[in-house]
C-alpha cells in the first residue's frame, strides 16, 4: 500500500520531494475538496453501530471501530520554483476486536453499513486465526463509555481554508530573502495535517474529533566551492498543534539572543534571514577541538533528546518487549521503577507526560481507544516513577485506568502505545539563559537539532546541532562546526546542572516518529527551557573522502 | 479484488483518458493486498488485513499541472476525477521544469509477481509463525517478530499512447529472540518476491543461536578496527549510498559525488577495485519495476565498475540541460561479490569483528556521507580465524564511500531487503564509543 501510493505520487512529479512518510499514505486531492463538511455525526454513529453489533454477533468480546478521514497538505518550493501542491485525503474505516482474548484488526474503505459488517468479522476471523498461537488472554484495563463526546482544539485559522497562493507567496518570499542574501539554494515546505476522527466502541463511547497540525520549515544551502565544502541551516520553526495562525509573527513570541528563536507564533521571513547569514558564518566556522565540553542546549535542539532518550525508554511496550524486533527495547526495566529510587537524573530533572497542553502535537480530548487524556509525571526529583501505558498495559504496573496515550496513524492501521508530549520541565528559581552561560569555563551553545542516533535500549546516543557557539569563560567566543556530542543517557542527565526558567519554555517537536511494523508515524512535542549538562564527550565529525 | 489484470487496468485507465481535455494527461492505476502479523513476548501481539486500489490522474495546461485521485471507478467518479486535476492545473503556477510526456515505450516484461505469495491468508500466515514461536520456546528465549506478505499492482497510460503495466509481490521475515536474562540477543530478517523460499524455521533458528552465542559480551576498546560485515550489516551501511547518484544534487555541489571546484566524479575512481554495482529488474531474487513512475524504461544499468562511477541518474529536466542520458534512478542494487562463504572469510582474519548488523544509522555529514550507528543482535570478537568471545556492541562513526574503500575481501552475496549484497571484510572501520544496550 505504502510503496504504491509512493510510486502514485512520484508519478505526480512529487516523488523527488522530501515528503515525510505519512505524507504518503493518502491520495491526493483538490484542495477545495478538503474543507468540505465530514459526513454528519448520526450517520457515523449508524455505520460504527453496524460494525459493532456485527463484531458482537461474530464472538467478538470487544470491539471498536475508527471512521476516519485524514487530510494532508504539502506546499513545496525551491528557489523561485514551485515543486508541488499537493492535497491527499484518506478515508476509511479500521475495526479491532477482541476474540478468544486475542486482538485482530481489519481496514476497508469502503464505507458502507454491509462493507463494515463484512470488515468486523473479517477482524474477528483473524483473531481467532492467531488465537491459536496467542499466548495469555490480552486483559483490558475497564473504561466507562462517555456516551456521545466531542473535542476540537482552540485553532484560529484552519490551514486549509487558507488560499494555497498564500502559502506559495509566503514560501517564494523567504527563499528570495535566502538567494538575495548570498544562499547557493533553498527549499521551503509548509506541511498541514487535519485529522477528523470517530471512535465508537463495545464500552458506549461515540467520541467525535477534529485535530489540526501545522509544519512550516526550510533548509538554506551554501556552498564554498573553491574547497568543496558545503553547508546547511534548517529553520528554527517547530511543528505544532496550531492551525495557520503559527506563521503569523507575533513579538511576544519571540526570544531574543545571538539568534531569534520562537514559542507559538513563527517568523519565517525573519528566520530565513538569519539562517542566510549563519550558514555562511558556518562554511568558515573553526573545526571543533574533540573533548569534554559543558553544553548548554536551547529547546529547538533540547526536544530531540528529550524524546530520544526519555520519551522512548519510558514507553511501557518497549519496556516489556513488544518493540524488541524492530525499534527495541528499554534500559529502564521494570525493576528500576519498582525499586522507586533509579536516579535517572540530577534533582533538577523533572519530566512530564502530557496529552493535554494546548498547541502542542499530542493535544487530544480522547486517545484512539476511548480515553480521555491527561498528564502524569515520568521522572520527579530526578527518580524514575512512571511509564506510558495503554488499556492492553495497565494492569502490568498496577494502573487503573490506561494512561491515554494510544493511537494510530490512519484508519488503515492498527492502534498502539504511542508516545504523549514528554517534556522537561522549566527551573523552579529565576534563571535566564545569560546566567547559564556565563557560569561556563569552556563549553557549547547549540541551538536546533540535527544529526541524531540512539541505540535499541536508549543507553548510548549521538546528536549534532543546526549551529554551535564556542563558550569560553562565561562568553559566546564564535562560531564552531563539525561538532557532535555522545553520552550515556543516565550520565547525561545525572550531569544536569543548570535550568532556565519557564518564560524560556518552548515547544519542539517531531512531526513523523516513527515506531510499530508496519511502521506508523506519530506526532508528539516535547518542551523545555535551555538546560545546562556538564562534561559531555563531544567529537569531530570532519572526513576526507 | 484489487489485483488487476493488464487488460482489466487498461481498460479503466482507457475510459478514464477519454475524458480529459487537458493538452497533457497521465492516468495512473495501482492496487494493493496484504496481511501481517506481529508478535512479541512469544505472543502474537497485532495483525491486520488490508486492501486497496485507487486512480490518479495528473493533467497539464501548457506548463501548469494539477493531480488528483480517487478510490471509486463507476463513470462518474471518473469524469470527476479527471475535472478535479483540470481545475486545479488551470490555479497552478506554471513549472518552469515541466517536461512534456514521454510517447510509447517498450518495456521489459516484469517477473515479480508469484501467485503463492498473493495467496497467504491469516492461516498461512499463523503457521509460519507458529514455526518459529517453536523454536524460541523449546529454546527457552524470548521471540518477537514480523511476517508480511504483500501483492501489488500499477500501470500507466498517457495521451501520447505510452502505456506500462507492472505487478509484484513481496513476503517478508523478521525475528529478534532474546534471552530470559536479557543478556543475549540475535536476529534475522529476510525479504523474497517467492513465498516458496521462506522457511520460519531455519531463519528462526539463526536468531536463536546468536542470541545464545552474543550471551555474556565482553567490553573491547572502541578504535579502528577490520569488521567483517554480514549481508545485512553491509546493506544496513549501503542503503543510503545510491542517493548520492542523484546528477543534479552532484552538479550543484551538494553531494559525496560532486567534485571540488565544480562538476561531478562521473568516471572517478571513487571506490576500491573490488567493488561493482548494478541494478537490474530481471533479477530472479531481486526483481524490481520496468518502468520509472514517470514512465521511462528500466533496464539493467552498472553505476560501479570496478570501483569507477559509470552513470549518475538524471530527471529527464536536468538530463536536457546537462545534454545526458536520462538514465531513472536505481531504486534496488546488487553488490557483485566473490564466492568466499561468511565461515571462510572468518577463517582468514587474524584479528577482527564480525557484525550482525546496524541501527539507527543517521547521517552526520552529507558532504562525506559520514553515518552514525550502532552495531545491535551480535557482535563477535575474531582472533585466528576463530569467534572468540561476543563483544558489547559499538557505536561507529563512517563514511560508506570511506568503507568502499578499504575493502579486503567480498564474499558471497546475498538478498537482504531491497539490495542484494555480499558478506563485506573492511579494514579501519571507525568505532566511537561502548553502549551498554542489548
Amino acid at each position: 500500500m505504502k510503496r504504491k501510493d509512493f510510486l502514485q505520487m512520484s508519478a505526480m512529479g512529487l516523488g523527488a520531494l522530501v515528503i515525510p512518510r505519512s505524507f504518503l499514505l493518502g491520495n491526493p486531492i483538490d484542495p477545495l475538496q478538503a474543507i468540505n463538511e465530514g459526513i454528519d455525526v448520526s450517520v457515523k454513529k449508524q455505520l460504527a453501530d453496524a460494525a459493532l453489533s456485527a463484531a458482537k454477533a461474530r464472538g467478538a468480546t470487544y470491539a471498536d471501530v475508527r471512521i476516519g478521514r485524514y487530510l494532508n497538505q504539502v506546499v513545496a518550493t525551491r528557489e523561485n520554483k514551485v515543486q508541488g501542491v499537493a492535497n491527499t485525503e484518506s478515508f476509511g474505516v479500521g475495526i479491532r476486536v477482541l476474540a478468544n482474548g486475542c486482538w485482530g484488526f481489519a481496514a476497508t474503505n469502503n464505507v458502507t453499513t454491509a462493507s463494515l459488517a463484512a470488515t468486523a468479522e473479517r477482524a474477528v476471523a483473524v483473531a481467532e486465526a492467531n488465537a491459536k498461537i496467542q499466548g495469555e488472554p490480552v486483559r483490558l484495563a475497564p473504561q466507562k463509555g462517555y456516551g456521545e463526546v466531542s473535542w476540537k482544539p482552540p485553532i484560529q485559522k484552519n490551514a486549509f481554508e487558507v488560499p494555497v497562493k498564500d502559502k506559495v507567496d509566503l514560501l517564494l518570499s523567504a527563499n528570495a530573502i535566502a538567494m538575495q542574501n548570498g544562499a547557493n539554494f533553498v527549499n521551503s515546505n509548509i506541511f498541514a495535517v487535519n485529522e477528523q476522527k470517530y471512535f465508537a466502541s463495545t464500552d458506549g463511547s461515540y467520541i467525535d474529533q477534529d485535530i489540526h497540525r501545522i509544519f512550516p520549515t526550510f533548509t538554506v544551502t551554501k556552498i564554498d566551492q573553491a574547497n568543496g565544502k558545503f553547508d546547511t541551516r534548517k529553520a528554527l520553526s517547530s511543528p505544532m498543534g496550531m492551525g495557520y495562525e503559527y506563521l503569523e509573527p507575533l513579538a511576544s513570541a519571540k526570544v531574543p539572543g545571538i539568534v531569534t528563536r520562537y514559542g507559538m507564533r513563527y517568523d519565517m521571513l525573519e528566520d530565513i534571514k538569519a539562517a542566510t547569514a549563519e550558514v555562511a558564518q558556518k562554511n568558515k566556522a573553526k573545526s571543533v577541538e574533540p573533548g569534554k565540553y559543558d553544553l548548554v542546549l536551547d529547546p529547538s535542539h533540547l526536544w530531540l533528546t528529550i524524546h530520544e532518550s526519555v520519551g522512548h525508554p519510558t514507553e511501557l511496550d518497549r519496556v516489556l518487549g513488544y518493540e524488541a524486533n524492530y525499534a527495541g527495547t528499554s534500559f529502564l526495566t521494570l525493576d528500576k521503577w519498582q525499586g522507586k529510587n533509579f536516579a535517572f537524573g540530577s534533582k533538577l530533572v523533572n519530566v512530564v507526560a502530557d496529552k493535554t497542553q494546548e498547541g502542542s502535537l499530542g493535544a487530544v480530548g480522547y486517545d484512539d481507544e476511548g480515553v480521555r487524556c491527561k498528564t502524569w509525571d515520568l521522572i520527579k526529583d530526578g527518580v524514575l516513577v512512571n511509564y506510558q501505558a495503554i488499556r492492553d498495559q495497565a494492569h502490568i504496573i498496577g494502573l487503573e485506568e490506561s494512561h491515554g496515550c494510544c493511537y494510530a496513524q490512519s484508519w488503515a492501521d492498527v492502534q498502539f502505545q504511542r508516545m504523549p508530549n514528554v517534556s522537561l520541565q522549566p527551573g523552579k528559581e529565576k534563571r535566564s539563559v545569560d546566567d547559564l552561560i556565563k557560569n561556563v569555563e569552556k563549553g557549547i551553545y547549540i541551538i536546533g537539532d540535527g544529526s541524531f542516533s540512539i541505540d535499541q535500549q536508549r543507553y548510548n546516543f549521538q546528536f549534532g546541532g543546526q549551529t554551535f557557539y564556542e563558550i569560553k569563560n562565561g562568553k559566546i567566543a564564535g562560531m564552531l562546526r563539525d561538532v557532535a556530542y555522545q553520552a550515556n543517557t543516565r550520565e547525561f542527565w545525572n550531569s544536569c546542572t543548570d535550568i532556565a526558567d519557564k518564560s524560556d519554555y518552548r515547544l519542539g517537536g517531531a512531526f513523523n516518529d516513527g515506531k510499530g511494523q508496519p511502521s506508523q508515524s506519530n506526532a508528539v512535542s516535547h518542551g523545555s527551557a535551555t538546560t545546562r549538562f556538564n562534561g559531555v564527550n563531544v567529537i569531530n565529525t570532519a572526513r576526507k573522502i | 479484488m484489487p489485483i488487476l489484470s493488464t487488460e482489466e487496468a487498461q481498460a479503466i485507465l482507457k475510459k478514464a483518458l477519454s475524458y480529459s481535455k487537458a493538452d497533457e494527461c497521465t492516468v495512473t492505476l495501482g492496487g494493493s493486498e496484504g496481511g501481517n502479523i506481529r508478535y512479541a513476548r512469544n505472543a502474537v501481539s497485532t495483525a491486520g488485513d488490508v486492501s486497496q486500489m485507487s486512480l490518479g490522474v495528473t493533467s497539464s495546461f501548457g506548463k501548469k499541472s494539477g493531480s488528483a485521485t480517487i478510490n471509486e471507478f463507476d463513470d462518474a467518479s471518473l469524469q470527476k476525477v479527471i475535472k478535479r486535476a483540470e481545475e486545479l492545473a488551470s490555479l497552478a503556477p506554471e513549472n518552469p521544469e515541466y517536461m512534456p510526456l514521454l510517447g510509447p515505450q517498450t518495456y521489459l516484461e516484469s517477473v515479480a509477481f508469484k501467485p503463492a505469495t498473493a495467496a497467504m491468508d491469516p492461516d498461512k500466515r499463523a503457521d509460519a509463525v507458529a514455526k518459529s514461536l517453536n523454536v524460541a520456546k523449546e529454546g527457552k528465549l524470548e521471540a518477537a517478530g514480523f511476517l508480511e506478505n504483500t501483492a501489488g499492482f500499477n500501470a500507466m497510460l498517457n495521451s501520447k499512447g505510452l502505456y506500462g503495466y507492472n505487478k509484484n509481490t513481496d513476503v517478508s521475515f523478521s525475528v529478534t529472540l532474546r534471552n530470559q536474562a536479557g543478556t543475549g540477543s540475535g536476529y534475522v530478517d529476510k525479504s523474497y518476491n517467492d513465498v516458496a523460499k521462506l522457511d520460519t524455521l531455519a531463519l528462526t533458528r539463526i536468531a536463536a543461536s546468536k542470541a545464545n552465542g552474543s550471551a555474556g559480551a565482553k567490553a573491547i576498546e572502541p578504535g579502528k578496527y577490520t569488521v567483517i560485515l554480514e549481508p545485512l550489516a553491509a546493506s544496513d551501511m549501503l542503503s543510503n549510498l545510491m542517493n548520492g547518484f542523484d546528477a543534479r544534487n552532484a552538479d550543484e555541489g551538494r553531494s559525496f559525488m560532486s567534485k571540488k571546484g565544480g562538476g561531478t566524479r562521473l568516471g572517478e575512481q571513487l571506490f576500491d577495485p573490488k567493488v561493482t554495482i548494478y541494478s537490474d529488474p530481471l533479477n530472479a531474487d531481486l526483481p524490481g519495476a520496468t518502468w520509472s513512475p514517470d514512465g521511462r524504461p528500466v533496464t539493467k544499468t552498472v553505476w560501479v565498475d570496478k570501483g569507477v562511477v559509470k552513470k549518475l541518474a538524471y530527471s529527464r529536466y536536468w538530463a536536457q540541460q546537462k545534454n545526458a542520458e536520462a538514465l531513472p534512478p536505481a531504486n534496488r542494487v546488487i553488490v557483485e561479490g566473490g564466492t568466499a562463504s561468511l565461515e571462510n572469510m572468518i577463517k582468514n582474519t587474524e584479528k577482527g569483528i564480525l557484525v550482525t548488523r546496524f541501527w539507527y544509522i543517521r547521517n552526520v555529514d552529507p558532504q562525506t556521507l559520514l553515518l552514525t550507528g550502532l552495531t545491535r543482535d551480535g557482535t563477535f570478537y575474531i582472533e585466528n580465524g576463530k569467534i572468540q568471545f561476543p563483544i558489547k556492541n559499538f557505536r561507529f562513526n563512517e563514511s560508506p564511500v570511506i568503507m568502499l574503500n578499504n575493502v579486503e575481501e567480498l564474499g558471497k552475496p546475498e538478498r537482504t531487503g531491497n539490495m542484494i549484497v555480499p558478506p563485506m571484510k573492511i579494514r579501519d572501520f571507525t568505532f566511537t564509543s561502548l553502549s551498554d544496550a542489548v
